[in-house]
C-alpha cells in the first residue's frame, strides 16, 4: 500500500488538487447562483413553493443519472463534471439562503428602509450579513456533498480522485484494485475535511462578532 | 398657539432657536384594499415646529399608520403631508427618510454592526466624510449619556435594553433631521429605565428642539412627554388635540375621559415638573478630591452625604460621609447605579425615586446630565399643596 502511494506520489497529489479545485469552484459558483435565486424568491413569495419542490426533486435525481443526461449536451470531460457538481451544490445553499433571508427580523428591514436605505443597500448591508451564518451553514453541507458528487463525475473523465475509485472497481480482483479504491476514497475524505475546516475559518472571518453564536 | 398653551408649556427658557420643522397633514386618507372603512379617515393636523406631539389611542386606531405616512413607509391613499411647507412626495422616499429621524421600539439596532456603525448609517448615506461622521458619533453618544470611548465599538447584544434604546435615539438624530418620528420608543424596557429614558428625551429635546411625533398607547407617557397630545379613536379620528393640561382638565367627550382614566388629580402629578419645585443646594465633591476637606464642607452645611461629580459636572454617586471617611481621596462611582431625575421629570417620577432612595431625596440633573440640586419630600409635598389649592380655587371659579 505504502509503495503504491509513494510510486504515484505526484499523480495522487495532482488529482487531489484537481478534485479540490473542481469542487471549490463549483461551490463558489453555486453560492452566487443560490443567493441570487433566494433573493428573487423572497421577493416573489409565490415562487417559494415551486423552488422548494424543484430542489427536493433535484436532490432525488441520482448523480450518476444526471451525469448521463448531461453527456449529449456537454460531452465527455471536465465541463460535464463541473455542471453536475454545481447543480447539486446549489440545492442545499438555496434552501438555507431562503430560510436565512426570510428569518431576518421584519422590524430591522423596516428600520433600514425608514432610515433611507434603498432596497439594494438594505439587502447588501442588512439582509445578507444577517442571513450569512445560515447561508454559510448551507455552503458547508453543499461542500461535503459535492466532494462525493465530484467523485462520481469522474466517470465522464472529470478531473479528481474519482478516477481512482473507478479504476479500482474496473480491476476488481486485480493486484492494485483495493489500493486504487482506498486511495480514491480516503483522498476524498481528507480533502472534504480540509475544505470544511477552511469554511469554518471563513465563518470566523466573515460573520460579524455581533451575531456570532 | 392658544393662550393656554403659551402659559402651560413649561418653558420660558424655550426661546433659543428651534431646529424642528412644522408638519402639516391635510385630509390624509389611508384605505387598504379589501377594507370596509379606511384605516385613516381624513386626518388633518398641524404639528408646530419644535414641539413634541404624542399620538395616543387604543390599538388599531391608526396612530402608527398615520406616523408612517409622514416618512412614506406607508403611502397615503389621498391627501397631502407637508414638512416645512414642502410636500413629502416631492422627493424620493429614500431622500425624504434620510432627513426624517425614525426610532422604533427597542431601538431596532442592527445586531451585526457596532454602535458606531449603527449611528453612522444615515450620515454615510448622505455622503459625509469619515472624520465628520466620527465626530458626530461621539457627540451623539455624549448627548444620550453613553461614554463614546467605552461604547462606540460595542455590539448591540453587549448593551442593556435601555442602552440600546439610547443608541436608537442617537441613530435617529444622527444626520440632525428637523423631524423625529418615534413609534412606541420606550415600550420594551422596564418601568424604571423607561422613566429615565423619557427624562433623557426631554432633556435632549430641551437642547435640540426638534419636531417630534411620538406614538404611544400609554396615556401617562403622552401626558409626560407631550407638549400636545392627539387622542385618536378608530380611523385616526381626532377626539381631542390639546395640551396635556387641557386634556386632563377638560376632556372633550366621554371617549377622552374614559381613555385618560380616573384619578386625574393624581395624574396632575404627572404634569408638575421637578423644575417647578424649589431644589435644595447640596455639598458636592469632585472625583479625586481630598476627603477630609469634603467632609469638613459637608458637616458645615449640615449634610450627611455628598454628591460626587465627574469632571464635567455630572453626578456619579451620592455617598454618605461615613462611606468616605476611610478613603483618602473621593473615589469614582458607577453613575448607572445612581438614580437621578431630569429637571423635566414629573413629580410622580420624583416621588417614585425618592421612595426607593435611602436619602429621602433625589439628585436632579439638567442639560447633558449637569447637576442642578436635590429634591426632597418636603419640597414636593409643599408644591403639591400649592397645586391643590390652585386647583380648588380654579374649580370653584369654573363651578
Amino acid at each position: 500500500m505504502w509503495d503504491f502511494i509513494t510510486e504515484r506520489r505526484e499523480q495522487i497529489a495532482y488529482n487531489t488538487f484537481q478534485h479540490a479545485n473542481l469542487v471549490i469552484q463549483a461551490v463558489v459558483v453555486a453560492t452566487v447562483i443560490a443567493v441570487v435565486l433566494a433573493v428573487v424568491i423572497t421577493r416573489l413569495p409565490r415562487l417559494e413553493g415551486l423552488a422548494n419542490a424543484l430542489s427536493a426533486i433535484g436532490l432525488t435525481i441520482p448523480s450518476f443519472a444526471l451525469v448521463g443526461l448531461l453527456l449529449p449536451l456537454t460531452g465527455i470531460g471536465a465541463i460535464t463534471a463541473f455542471v453536475a457538481v454545481t447543480f447539486y451544490a446549489v440545492l442545499p445553499i438555496l434552501r438555507n439562503a431562503v430560510v436565512g433571508l426570510q428569518g431576518v427580523d421584519k422590524t430591522l428591514l423596516e428600520s433600514s428602509r425608514g432610515m433611507g436605505m434603498s432596497e439594494l443597500t438594505s439587502l447588501w448591508r442588512v439582509r445578507l450579513p444577517l442571513a450569512w451564518p445560515v447561508i454559510l451553514a448551507g455552503v458547508r453541507v453543499s461542500m461535503q456533498m459535492s466532494m462525493g458528487v465530484a467523485a462520481i463525475a469522474a466517470y465522464v473523465l472529470g478531473p479528481g480522485l474519482g478516477g481512482y475509485i473507478f479504476t479500482g472497481l474496473a480491476q476488481v480482483g486485480g493486484a492494485n484494485a483495493v489500493n486504487y479504491a482506498v486511495v480514491g476514497t480516503v483522498g476524498v475524505v481528507i480533502v472534504a475535511l480540509i475544505a470544511d475546516l477552511l469554511l469554518l475559518l471563513l465563518g470566523r472571518l466573515t460573520i460579524s462578532k455581533g451575531i456570532r453564536a | 398657539m392658544t393662550a393656554t398653551h403659551e402659559t402651560s408649556t413649561p418653558a420660558a427658557d424655550r426661546d433659543d432657536a428651534i431646529s424642528g420643522a412644522e408638519i402639516r397633514l391635510e385630509d390624509v386618507v389611508k384605505k387598504y384594499p379589501g377594507q370596509k372603512s379606511p384605516a385613516v379617515d381624513s386626518l388633518s393636523l398641524t404639528i408646530p415646529a419644535g414641539e413634541i406631539v404624542m399620538f395616543v389611542g387604543p390599538s388599531g386606531c391608526g396612530k402608527t399608520t398615520s406616523l408612517k405616512m409622514i416618512n412614506r413607509l406607508i403611502e397615503p391613499t389621498s391627501g397631502t403631508i407637508r414638512i416645512d411647507g414642502q410636500d413629502v412626495r416631492q422627493q424620493s422616499p429614500d431622500q425624504l427618510r434620510r432627513h426624517v429621524g425614525y426610532v422604533i421600539q427597542g431601538g431596532s439596532l442592527f445586531p451585526h454592526m457596532t454602535v458606531e456603525k449603527n449611528i453612522a448609517i444615515v450620515p454615510k448615506l448622505l455622503g459625509w466624510d469619515s472624520a465628520r461622521v466620527s465626530e458626530r458619533v461621539n457627540d451623539l453618544l455624549d448627548l444620550v449619556g453613553l461614554d463614546p470611548a467605552k461604547y462606540r465599538g460595542r455590539y448591540p447584544r453587549e448593551l442593556s435594553g435601555g442602552q440600546q434604546q439610547r443608541v436608537g435615539v442617537a441613530r435617529g438624530l444622527a444626520a440632525d433631521p428637523p423631524v423625529l418620528l418615534m413609534d412606541e420608543p420606550f415600550g420594551a424596557v422596564d418601568p424604571i429605565t423607561r422613566q429615565r429614558l423619557q427624562d433623557e428625551l426631554l432633556s435632549i429635546q430641551r437642547e435640540l428642539r426638534k419636531t417630534i411625533v411620538c406614538v404611544t398607547h400609554d396615556i401617562d407617557e403622552a401626558i409626560k412627554l407631550g407638549d400636545r397630545i392627539v387622542i385618536l379613536r378608530e380611523g385616526a379620528d381626532i377626539a381631542q388635540y390639546d395640551t396635556p393640561e387641557n386634556v386632563l382638565a377638560a376632556p372633550a367627550d366621554d371617549f377622552v375621559s374614559d381613555f385618560v382614566g380616573s384619578g386625574s388629580t393624581l395624574k396632575q402629578l404627572s404634569l408638575a415638573r421637578v423644575a417647578e419645585v424649589e431644589l435644595s443646594e447640596w455639598t458636592t465633591a469632585r472625583v479625586g478630591e481630598d476627603t477630609a476637606e469634603v467632609i469638613a464642607r459637608a458637616e458645615q452645611a449640615g449634610h450627611g452625604a455628598v454628591v460626587v461629580l465627574d469632571g464635567r459636572g455630572r453626578p456619579l454617586g451620592w455617598p454618605w460621609l461615613r462611606q468616605l471617611r476611610n478613603q483618602r481621596t473621593v473615589p469614582t462611582y458607577d453613575h448607572e447605579k445612581l438614580h437621578t431625575l431630569d429637571s423635566r421629570a414629573t413629580l410622580n417620577d420624583a416621588l417614585d425615586t425618592m421612595l426607593t432612595s435611602t436619602h429621602g431625596g433625589a439628585v436632579v440633573t439638567g442639560d447633558r446630565d449637569q447637576f442642578l440640586g436635590v429634591v426632597d419630600f418636603t419640597s414636593v409635598t409643599d408644591h403639591m399643596r400649592q397645586l391643590e389649592q390652585a386647583a380648588e380655587t380654579g374649580g370653584e371659579a369654573r363651578g
